[in-house]
């Protein structure tokens, strides 16, 4: 019924004129009569529990203080049955491509100084174990957060004599997924008490709040106002980023958190800042932060 | 694309008359035939269009697979065992390769 009357008085808008204003104000209209729809369909997440090959994974954990629900919730527990059972299963998670691609890369020497992750790293299942938990992390040098891409961007660079990857090459995604591969199931955490991080966590959370683009839609109209409720046919959950680099059915591939984000901000039509801009750092800085206490499930299976 | 890298799970042991479950899967693009590049041409269709498992020269399990195959294709079934062998996998893409993978069971 919402729907009903919330189209019926954006026709009326359109039939005065064909002014921008009004165009814009329809669209508007639709946006928030998907939003109101969506209100009446109530969905729950699931009460299944998530284990890993024998690792029991932390899905529902205790929110930090000051976060908006009482408890973070895995994107896990919106997805259908199916794509549950993918992730549970790290035979049929296709994800576990990427982590033996990304091994073969820490093996192979690149760039001028002859090395490769493991010349200095060794046993990435040792000295890599629960790193990924961690990102994003102060960067004293660059006085700025960085993520898991660019400090293997920094290690290549200058530990290594080889170049950046370019954003989202195969490679990056692989190389940071079986990286955090490595800290399955440890609980994030990260550390905003080093370097200026507070501040950008501050940043990040005028970001989530703000309303952007043309549907003038904020990070939390979706993934806090609207939280376990269906848009069209998707189950919108808390929008967190234990899982990323994530393997999503959409594309077939491996998806990493900007290239995400950058999705999200794109459906809102807005302009999209670039990967591993300030404000894409700030962003990941408090969006990893509300999911403090899940599991890394990297690489975690979504639709 | 990195070269289709097969992979096959199945028990080690089994005792005899045992149903088994197996799971395969391939990293393969699957490449649909119906997409276009940046300049409007047809990207070629290039999928794995079979796959067949065997075991002691037995067929067990066979299909064709057609465009709107996702990538990565994953099969799960099951098989009865009565003595100890070799399963062998294939899998036939359109470019004329052949990609296979074997598994011994041993049977009690």
């Amino acid at each position: 019924m919402g729907r009903r009357r919330f189209f019926a008085s954006g026709a009326d808008a359109s039939s005065g004129g064909t002014n921008v204003n009004k165009k814009l104000l329809l669209l508007a209209a639709a946006a928030v009569s998907t939003i109101g729809l969506a209100r009446l369909v109530q969905a729950e997440p699931t009460t299944d529990t998530l284990e890993i090959d024998g690792k029991q994974m932390i899905t529902r954990a205790p929110a930090p203080e000051g976060y908006p629900f009482k408890e973070v919730l895995s994107g896990w527990l919106f997805r259908e049955a199916e794509t549950r059972a993918t992730e549970a299963d790290s035979f049929s998670n296709p994800g576990m491509l990427a982590v033996e691609r990304g091994e073969e890369i820490w093996n192979t020497v690149e760039g001028t100084m002859g090395k490769s992750c493991a010349s200095c790293h060794n046993d990435a299942s040792e000295t890599m174990k629960d790193v990924g938990a961690h990102y994003p992390k102060w960067d004293a040098d660059a006085k700025r957060p960085i993520n898991v891409e660019l400090q293997i961007d920094k290690c290549r660079t200058e530990n290594m004599g080889a170049e950046a990857y370019k954003f989202d090459s195969d490679d990056q995604k692989a190389l940071t997924t079986y990286i955090k591969y490595q800290s399955l199931g440890t609980p994030v955490k990260i550390d905003l008490s080093q370097g200026d991080m507070q501040s950008w966590w501050d940043k990040g959370k005028t970001e989530y709040y703000t309303r952007t683009g043309q549907l003038n839609l904020s990070c939390a109209s979706c993934h806090e106002v609207n939280m376990d409720k269906m848009i069209r046919a998707d189950h919108l959950s808390q929008g967190q980023v234990n899982g990323f680099p994530t393997y999503r059915f959409n594309t077939g591939g491996m998806v990493s958190l900007h290239n995400r984000i950058r999705g999200c901000i794109r459906d809102t039509r807005a302009e999209m800042p670039k990967a591993f801009s300030d404000e894409l750092m700030a962003l990941e800085v408090y969006v990893t932060w509300r999911g403090t206490g899940l599991s890394v499930e990297t690489p975690s299976v979504r639709q | 694309m990195a070269t289709p890298k097969p992979r096959v799970k199945l028990p080690k042991k089994a005792k005899a008359g045992e149903t088994i479950v197996i799971k395969t899967l391939i990293s393969h693009e699957m490449e649909s035939g119906q997409r276009k590049d940046k300049e409007g041409k047809v990207i070629p269709r290039e999928i794995i269009n079979k796959f067949t498992c065997e075991f002691n020269g037995k067929p067990v399990f066979a299909c064709d697979m057609e465009p709107a195959i996702s990538a990565n294709p994953y099969f799960e079934f099951n098989a009865k065992v009565s003595e100890s062998g070799k399963f062998k996998f294939t899998w036939v893409d359109d470019n004329g390769s052949v990609y296979t993978d074997e598994a011994a069971i041993e049977v009690s």
